[in-house]
């Protein structure tokens, strides 16, 4: 657009300002995880890692993150190939209703969380499921396969249909199809997909909280002590999953945009 | 021959089947199940703390006359809109800076920044905002320094809008920015040489083309900031009761599920009702 110079810096400074009040958050909670006041204000006390040895000592904290790590280790790959299969179908195959079966899958993020936790918790008590990791697993994977989906079907929106079917053409059984054309293409987004649904899985708290009982995830975890009082120890783990969460997404990112940019150049 | 035939359609079938059948079998089983259980667990009973399946409208009627359900209904939606409506006005200049003020390269990076806090924990964030906001917090510090002071500026609407601005802001931004990317640039170009200035292109070509993702991002931070209970519980200071903390309090309390199962619905309905109003708007003929 044509606008002047100024106007121009103006708008990019306001995304700036955007930009600090989004990460603000998260870099006050590095600052007070390594400051040894009790209360967090300014001026600051002095440079500790005391907050944490005190979670890492804490084993509520350990058994939480051992949780973590075991339900997106399961639900990542489960919530990918389901999302993998649903995206390939779209892409390949017709049928009535397939719309509505699309929006029937990308709606669980948009069901408040509190009523899919209200849902999940009646429906799972009366399987004999609630209150267990499995329950947490089921629910996870309900929450993050649209989410594997979207990013592997852009991917699939990207590759030339025809490819296959000249595969096919050419003799190659429906799998062998596949299997050199559909999945070499697919491999970066299928890692994306991986990453992505880890770090949904990894923040989720409110389900978790309703259907895991006393099975804590870090999440869960860090929803105890914000119960209990202000505490620097919610920095310290809050750090330690700001680090992991925003690693998980950097890499998916990486992986969607370098291809991205591959194919411009 | 008509053996191979048909051992051939039907590997075609299972083929497909293979394909279509995984996700939107678990979505039945573990979504659409527990959806429909609301449901039905809306209209059970409870007698003696146990809950029994039975078919009674007392819980609908108990909920539906109750005022404190009302007001907590209003102080939800009011506030929802409200968030909606400032993320959106913040977000303009950002969508329209990332589209058009931004090389490709500088426009990936700066959409990249604003997504990585939509995956973040936001629990954790909230807690952050507390640090700043609360009593000896940092801003009213910052403030007093500066010889103006503050109330505390916790359980205030203020903070809440603070809360929820952070939980909508990334989506909102990055889907104006999209629908302003995929707008014909041919348009802009035309308004200019029809004579238009920058405010004229800004509004009689540009946010009107654009309204169905200024709507859509409208919508997502209404429907996220209805659901939320985290803000309202950590940054409102339990002042303001929303659905959502109804929800999770009668739940915390014991048997109750049935009358939150009402309020679930409830919401439900509410988040249909908005989604289809504002998809109807948004693609409307201008």
């Amino acid at each position: 657009m044509r606008v002047s110079q100024t106007t121009r810096r103006l708008t990019i400074a306001f995304v700036g300002l955007a930009l600090i009040f989004l990460y603000a958050p998260i870099l006050t909670n590095f600052v007070f995880s390594l400051n040894s006041d009790r209360f967090p204000t300014i001026p600051l006390g002095d440079f500790t890692l005391d907050w944490y040895r005190l979670i890492l000592a804490d084993a509520l904290v350990i058994d939480a993150f051992k949780n973590t790590i075991k339900v997106a280790l399961i639900v990542a790959p489960i919530a990918t190939a389901m999302g993998f299969a649903a995206a390939y179908a779209d892409y390949r195959f017709d049928f009535i209703g397939k719309k509505l079966v699309l929006i029937f899958a990308l709606m669980p993020p948009l069901i408040p969380l509190v009523v899919i936790g209200l849902s999940m918790l009646a429906y799972l008590s009366r399987i004999g499921l609630s209150g267990t990791l499995p329950a947490v697993i089921v629910s996870h994977i309900v929450l993050t396969s649209p989410f594997a989906m979207a990013i592997i079907r852009l991917r699939f929106s990207q590759i030339d249909g025809d490819l296959e079917f000249a595969a096919q053409n050419l003799g190659a059984s429906n799998w062998r199809a596949f299997r050199e054309v559909i999945i070499p293409a697919t491999k970066t987004s299928i890692l994306a997909a991986l990453l992505l649904c880890m770090a949904v899985s990894f923040d989720e708290y409110a389900v978790t909280w309703f259907v895991g009982g006393l099975e804590e995830t870090s999440s869960v975890r860090i929803l105890s002590f914000l119960q209990s009082a202000v505490s620097p120890r919610i920095n310290a783990i809050g750090s330690i999953t700001f680090v992991t969460s925003i690693s998980l997404i950097l890499g998916a990112q990486f992986l969607v945009l370098r291809r991205l940019t591959k194919e411009a150049s | 021959m008509t053996s191979f035939v048909h051992s051939h359609r039907l590997s075609r079938m299972a083929y497909r089947a293979l394909w279509s059948l995984p996700l939107p079998i678990w979505l039945v089983g573990f979504f659409l199940g527990p959806m429909i259980l609301l449901v039905w667990l809306s209209f059970w009973d409870v007698r003696n703390f146990l809950m029994t399946p039975d078919f009674q409208l007392a819980n609908w009627q108990k909920i539906l006359s109750a005022n404190y359900f009302w007001a907590a209904y209003m102080r939800t939606f009011i506030i929802a809109m409200s968030a909606s409506a400032l993320a959106t006005l913040v977000a303009l200049p950002c969508a329209l800076a990332i589209s058009f003020f931004l090389s490709h390269r500088a426009r990936l990076i700066i959409l990249g920044l604003f997504v990585v806090p939509f995956f973040t924990s936001y629990l954790v964030r909230i807690y952050s905002w507390q640090i700043y906001l609360t009593e000896n917090g940092i801003v009213m510090k910052t403030l007093a320094a500066i010889g103006m002071e503050t109330g505390s500026l916790l359980n205030t609407p203020l903070a809440l809008m603070v809360g929820l601005v952070t939980l909508t802001l990334p989506l909102v931004i990055v889907i104006q920015s999209i629908s302003m990317l995929s707008l014909d640039r041919t348009l802009i170009d035309a308004a200019y040489n029809l004579g238009c200035g920058p405010r004229r292109v800004l509004f009689a070509t540009v946010l009107p083309a654009t309204r169905p993702g200024i709507v859509l991002g409208a919508l997502f931070a209404f429907i996220f900031s209805f659901g939320d209970f985290v803000t309202a519980t950590y940054l409102g200071g339990g002042k303001f009761t929303t659905l959502s903390i109804l929800i999770a309090d009668t739940v915390k309390s014991g048997q109750q599920w049935p009358r939150a199962a009402v309020v679930a619905l409830m919401m439900i309905a509410t988040l249909l009702v908005t989604a289809l109003a504002s998809i109807t708007y948004a693609y409307r003929r201008a």
